[in-house]
This record gives structure tokens, sequence and C-alpha cells, in this order.
């Protein structure tokens, strides 16, 4: 950060170059776990996926990407113009306004809030007006349908995320994501997910529950990004691709990349606030910043890992199912979860 | 079971099924791939797979037998009778082949591959081969001709044909002329007696 600003001495341009960086990071970032998903996926049903374009396709994410930039695109004639073209300019955007607060290395955050993990869950919301609008705007019922589940989703699954984070948040003290990685920084066992860097005894009994908080942010997290299991609002077989049905081209490709986007900024989440973020898990072997933004991005990419695992195995719920998972399972045991929590750290 | 009972069975069951479900794909994520890379690697066909036909015409004696069992009727078989003096020599079973092939076509488009053709042939000269890539833009490049016979060909051996049926014809009327008594007229007569 201090290189780019001492090589640039305008403001202005230090804090665009800053802004594009992560744009940069996503492109690149989207490539490799599209790359990724398909591989896994094919594995997964004892395929093989691309293997033409380049060595074992590896190209290919790159043709995808140019054949939908050169797509037409195509807007209905019943559409609401307006909001039909604001719709994916606003869900990316809400999507890329998260990356402002993730600590990539402990030299680089976009923006060093306060707030940060509060940002987070707000910022977050805005995806759902995109999506929401697209579904309205579309002027199609398959994509309304799309569209309302996705809020109703989305809205739900935000309360057991906003729990969880709170949850980190009373243990760490601190609603900065940079000061909440510090303070696990010094090896795996300092990982919130283990109970911090507390005493052994309260480590020992906090443990159950930050596991199991863990777990459902993970579960919330895979909600929150419109995938299997909880993919409804694009559910092929019922709603054809749900939202973003009547979108083609460079719109489709932007709810594309803010779905790939949105994927990393709850993985990175989940990292920040449960395993450490950019902190090394050998304590100091292999620690610094550089290091960092490797530790930062290969965990994102193994918990990215694992949803595609997820994706791949699980069918999808149905509507009901998905909100008695949310109301009924995930939110009562993060309040017994946050009574306990808070209860042992007054201890 | 009571209410509270099937809330923690039900959390516990489903999370149990889950794990069940990734331990299955986990393993096949490990496990050899069942795709071949078709134009390049391809699968060992079965012995006895049945694909697109090839006749041997030098064996066909033209006996329209395959043509009669196909249920599409896609085999056409154009014969010309020869005449005594040509001798179109014999097949590799030792028949003698007595009929010229001028057409033998199968249009291969609406074959269904039943493989009825090929048993009947008394020579074996339909065949059905391991070929099964031959695909076209054109539909009427799927009409296969077989028959190996030149127009000029063609021709000749229809003329002959011609020449030896006036010519027996000719020798039917010298002898009908030499014998005037017709047996076939005399027949009723002698089945009303
Ligand atoms: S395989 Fe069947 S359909 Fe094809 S030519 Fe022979 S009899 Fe006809
Ligand atoms: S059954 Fe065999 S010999 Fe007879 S016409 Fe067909 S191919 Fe020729």
């Amino acid at each position: 950060m201090e290189i780019i600003q001492k090589l640039f001495a305008n403001e202005l341009i230090v804090s665009i170059l800053l802004s594009l960086l992560p744009l940069v990071f996503i492109i690149a970032y989207a490539l490799v776990v599209l790359y990724t998903e398909m591989k896994v996926a094919a594995h997964i049903q004892d395929r093989v996926a691309y293997m033409r374009t380049g060595w074992h396709g590896l190209l290919q994410p790159i043709a995808d990407m140019l054949k939908l930039l050169q797509k037409e695109d195509i807007i209905p004639d019943k559409a609401d113009k307006l909001l039909f073209r604001l719709a994916p300019i606003i869900a990316f955007v809400g999507t890329y306004a998260a990356y402002a607060v993730l600590p990539f290395s402990s030299i680089y955050i976009g923006s060093n809030i306060n707030l940060g993990a509060f940002f987070l869950v707000a910022v977050g919301s805005l995806v759902v007006v995109g999506i929401l609008m697209a579904g309205w705007a579309s002027n199609n019922k398959w994509s309304l349908f799309g569209g309302v589940r996705s809020a109703a989703q989305m809205i739900s699954y935000e309360i057991p995320t906003a729990i969880a984070i709170i949850i980190v948040v009373m243990i760490t003290g601190s609603l900065n994501l940079q000061d909440v990685t510090k303070f696990q920084d010094g090896g795996i066992g300092n990982w919130v997910v283990f109970g911090g860097p507390s005493p052994w005894l309260q480590k020992l009994m906090l443990m159950p529950f930050t596991i199991i908080t863990f777990f459902i942010l993970f579960v919330s997290s895979i909600a929150e990004v419109n995938r299997t299991p909880f993919d409804l609002p694009e559910a092929e077989s019922e709603l054809v691709q749900g939202f973003n049905t009547e979108y083609s081209g460079m719109r489709f490709a932007m709810f594309y990349l803010s779905e790939y986007a949105n994927l990393f900024t709850v993985s990175a989440v989940g990292i920040a606030l449960f395993l450490g973020g950019w902190s090394s898990p050998f304590g100091t072997f292999m620690s610094g910043p550089v290091w960092g933004i490797f530790w930062f991005v290969a965990k994102a990419y193994i918990f990215v890992l694992v949803q595609i695992w997820v994706r791949w195995t699980l069918p999808r719920l149905r509507v009901d199912q998905l909100m008695y998972v949310s109301w009924k399972v995930l939110t009562p045991w993060l309040f017994v979860c946050l009574l306990s929590v808070g209860l042992i750290l007054v201890l | 079971m009571p209410a509270v009972g099937t809330y923690f069975y039900n959390i516990f069951h489903s999370l149990y099924t889950v794990i069940v479900g990734m331990k299955i794909t986990i393993k096949h994520l490990f496990t050899h791939s069942a795709t071949v890379q078709y134009p390049t690697v391809k699968m060992k066909i079965p012995e006895r797979a049945r694909n697109r036909l090839y006749v041997n015409i030098d064996d066909c004696i033209g006996c329209d037998q395959c043509s009669m069992a196909c249920p599409v009727d896609c085999i056409t078989i154009d014969t010309i009778k020869s005449t005594p003096d040509v001798d179109l020599g014999l097949t590799s079973k030792n028949t003698k082949k007595r009929l010229y092939v001028p057409r033998f076509d199968i249009d291969i488009a609406k074959c269904c591959y039943c493989g009825l053709c090929v048993w009947p042939c008394p020579t074996d000269c339909i065949v059905m081969t391991d070929v099964y890539e031959f695909s076209e833009f054109d539909r009427k490049k799927l009409i296969y001709s077989f028959s190996n016979m030149s127009t000029d060909e063609i021709a000749g051996a229809q003329e002959r044909l011609k020449k030896y049926d006036e010519e027996q014809a000719a020798k039917k009327a010298a002898v009908k002329a030499a014998a005037p008594i017709t047996p076939p007229s005399s027949k009723p007569e002698s089945s009303a007696s």
C-alpha cells in the first residue's frame, strides 16, 4: 500500500489504483474458480470436463469469458428498461463494496474502518436489491419467482450470519476485520474456531460453541450466495435460470462475476472471522505480508472447494425446508451459542 | 418420539446423511473417470455390433432375398438375366451367378441396422462392418450404390438379353409352326371326358 502511495504522489490516482486491485483479483480468481468448479463437478460425476482447449482445457474459462463478452445484449421488449440495466450493476457493486473491508494481508486492506464486519453485512444486502430488481424488471414469471425467493432466502439467512459475526466480535472485541485477524495471529491454536488465544480452560469451554458457530456460518454463507443445496432462486428445473433468465451477454456476465465474487467474499469473511485470516497456521513460520496474501487466498480457495464439493453432493431444498433450516435450526442454535459464549466470557 | 426428540433426531440425521453423501462424492472425485476422449480414443465395439452395411458385389447373385427381408425397404435391387453364352463366374461358395446386378442401392439413412438382410443371403455377401462414422451433410449421399457395372455394361447386357430373347422367341415360333397341334387347347376336353 505504502509503495503505491510513494510511487504516485497523487491521492486520487492511489485510491483509484487501490480500488481497482480487487477487480483484477476478482476476474483472475473467477476464472480459476470457474475452472475448478467444472473440473470438480465433472470428476465427482466420473467425467473429465474440458479437455480440448489447452492442456486439460485450461484456456476454457478464458474462452467462456470472451464468448460472454461478445454475445448480443438482449433486453426484452416489455421489460422495465432502466431497472433491467441497473440491476446487474447494483448486484455487482454490492459484492464489490464488500472487498473494501477484506483484510487480504497485514498491510493491504481497502478501507481499515472500525465497523468492517458490520459494513459487510450491510453491503451484502445490496445484492438482494439487485437480484430483486432483476427479477422484477425482467417482466417474466420465472425471473420474478427467482427474485422473490432470493430475497426471502437472503434476508432469512442474513440473521444467522449476523449473529455468528456478533459471537466472533464478542470473543475478539472488535468489529474491525484487521483487528479480528491480528487477534488470531500466531498459529492454528489461536484461531477463533478453536476458542481463540484465551486461557486453556476458557478455550476448552468456548471450543464447542465456536465450532458450531463456524459451521452455521458456513451453512448460511452457502445460502447467501444462492448455491446448491440452497439454489432456489436459480433452480434450473423449476425456474429456468431464476432472476437472470432474461439476461444475456455482458449483463449476464456481470451477474455471473458477482456470484463468484460473492462466493469469495463469504469465504473470506468465514476465514477472517474464524480461521485466522491472513495469519499463518504455523505461528511465525511462513508469515509476513506477502505470505499473508498467500494464506488468505489459499484458505479462501479451500473454503470455496468445500462449497463446490457440497454443491455437487446435495440436492436442492424445498422452500419450506429452507425456511425451517434458517428459522428453526440455525437461529436458535446460534442464540444458544451466543448466550453460552457471553456467559463464558463473563466468567 | 416426542417432538423435541424428533427435532434433534432430524438435525443429527440430516447431518449424518450429508456426511454420507459427501463421502461418496469425494470417493468419486478421485476415482478414474469413465470418459473416453472419443474422436482420438475409441471404445472397442462389440464383436457382433451392427453398423454400416457392406455388400461384396462380386459374390452377389441378385437373388433379392435381402431386399425382401428388409423391414423398411431400403434395399433396391435391379437384375438382368445373363445369356448362356456369357459366364459370370462363380461366387466364393461355388454357386454359379446367373444374373447381372446393375443396381444395388442401400439407403443407409433409412436403415435401422436390424441386420435382417444379413441372414438370408445365400452367399454371405451382405455384411455388417464396424464403421459407424459416416454422417453426411447431404442426405442423398447416404444412398450407397454397390453395383460395379458401368452404364455401357448395363446397356450391353440389356442388348444381349433382348437379342437372346428375340432369338428364343423366333425359335419358339419356328417350333410352333412345325408342330401345329396345340396340346393346351385339347386339355379341357380330356378333362371333360
Ligand atoms: S439392416 Fe435391416 S433395415 Fe438395414 S438394410 Fe438390412 S434389413 Fe434393411
Ligand atoms: S441376399 Fe445376398 S446374394 Fe441375394 S441379392 Fe442380397 S446380397 Fe445379393
